[in-house]
């Protein structure tokens, strides 16, 4: 039976697809068969993340409507076995995403998969709302930084109220931080507020940080998540982050950013 | 700048150079078909409707496969056949029309 995690924020541009990406390459790194899932429907982004846009035939909302099957929809990614994404439509918007539609479409992935990972859109509109709603478990991306902070508040106030588990009495979806763009550099000379502040003020546990890193821009421009890349250092905070959420009990560490090597300098080997 | 990247070859392509053609490519094909109905899940009913008019074909037996390339994107139907028979393969190219 799969674990369904969103991945959520409100803000947006904090790394919400670059999470799930990395996540999901990481979970199926770790032998976990998963999915991704695209909810921001109109602005699809988690194909060209995954590298695979090229390849989508069928979509999450064709499946939705009975346009097509969930098998023809979903893209095996082709470096990781256990890895698949089911991309979402460019075209139509967020109406089409229906409730029932949604969850009969998660039923089917649950029994094929270890991992359900869901990439809301920003906002908290009709897609966050869909993507949060049949989650066992969140996980918040969050920039140290205060309208992250902020928006990031008022969605586990969300996870805690409109979602099913809640609507059930279940309690609210359990989050976890995600605290990415973290500069150490910075937070030394105190211009970037620190890991333990922003723990106090949101008030749930860590997942893990992951450092600025010129690794991600390249990962995206390369259509390779993050957690692929093995020198990286966000790329090892992210499979970090993976073991942790499987359960791991895995020491935080703030990886410093990686910088060339006198040799990458001369030979332009660099990250 | 650095010494090597001056001979550097073709092939170790930039990963903005890489991203560069990932974007032009996606965006070439995506201009084109925003504007037209979603006609892929019309066009796979139609190919089923048709062979279904000869053969008794199995919904859940049809894969479509479209691999979009530069200055073309090649649409790929695979089909199999009821009775052991090796899957029927019909493939169709089709150009696309450059941006406006």
């Amino acid at each position: 039976m799969a674990k369904t995690i969103v991945i959520t924020s409100g803000k947006g541009g904090v790394g919400k697809t670059t999470s799930t990406a990395a996540l999901g390459a990481g979970l199926a790194m770790a032998g976990k068969k998963t999915v991704v899932i695209d909810f921001d429907v109109g602005l699809r982004n988690l194909d060209m993340i995954m590298g695979c846009e090229r390849r989508v035939v069928f979509d999450f909302i064709n499946v939705i409507h009975g346009e097509a099957k969930l098998k023809q929809a979903l893209i095996k990614d082709k470096r990781l076995e256990n890895l698949a994404v089911l991309p979402t439509s460019q075209t139509r918007d967020k109406d089409a995403l229906t409730r029932d539609g949604v969850e009969k479409v998660m039923e089917e992935l649950r029994d094929e998969f270890d991992y359900i990972l869901c990439d809301s859109p920003a906002g908290i509109e009709r897609g966050a709302h869909m993507a949060m709603y049949f989650a066992d478990e969140a996980v918040v991306v969050t920039n140290p930084e205060v309208s992250s902070v902020r928006d990031s508040d008022r969605v586990l106030g969300l996870l805690s109220s409109k979602t099913k588990r809640a609507e059930k009495g279940e309690g609210p979806v359990p989050g976890k931080l995600l605290l990415t763009r973290y500069d150490p550099a910075r937070v030394t000379k105190g211009d970037m507020l620190n890991v333990d502040d922003v723990l106090e003020i949101l008030a749930i546990p860590l997942l893990g940080i992951i450092p600025e890193s010129p690794s991600v821009l390249k990962a995206s421009n390369l259509g390779m998540p993050v957690a692929m890349d093995e020198e990286s250092t966000a790329g090892k905070a992210y499979r970090d982050a993976v073991q942790r959420l499987m359960g791991q009990q895995i020491e935080h560490r703030i990886l410093a950013p990686e910088r060339p090597s006198f040799f990458q300098r001369i030979f332009g080997r660099t990250a | 700048m650095n010494l090597l990247s001056l001979f550097r070859r073709q092939r170790d392509k930039t990963p903005a150079a890489a991203a560069k053609e990932r974007l032009t490519i996606l965006l070439s094909h995506e201009r084109v078909d925003v504007t037209r109905p979603d006609y892929l899940p019309m066009l796979q009913q139609d190919i089923l409707a048709a062979i279904r008019k000869y053969i008794d074909v199995d919904e859940n037996k049809v894969d479509v496969k479209l691999e979009r390339a530069e200055g073309m994107a090649m649409l790929e139907v695979d089909i199999e056949l009821p009775g052991g028979n090796s899957p029927v393969r019909i493939r169709g190219g089709r150009g696309i029309e450059a941006p406006a």
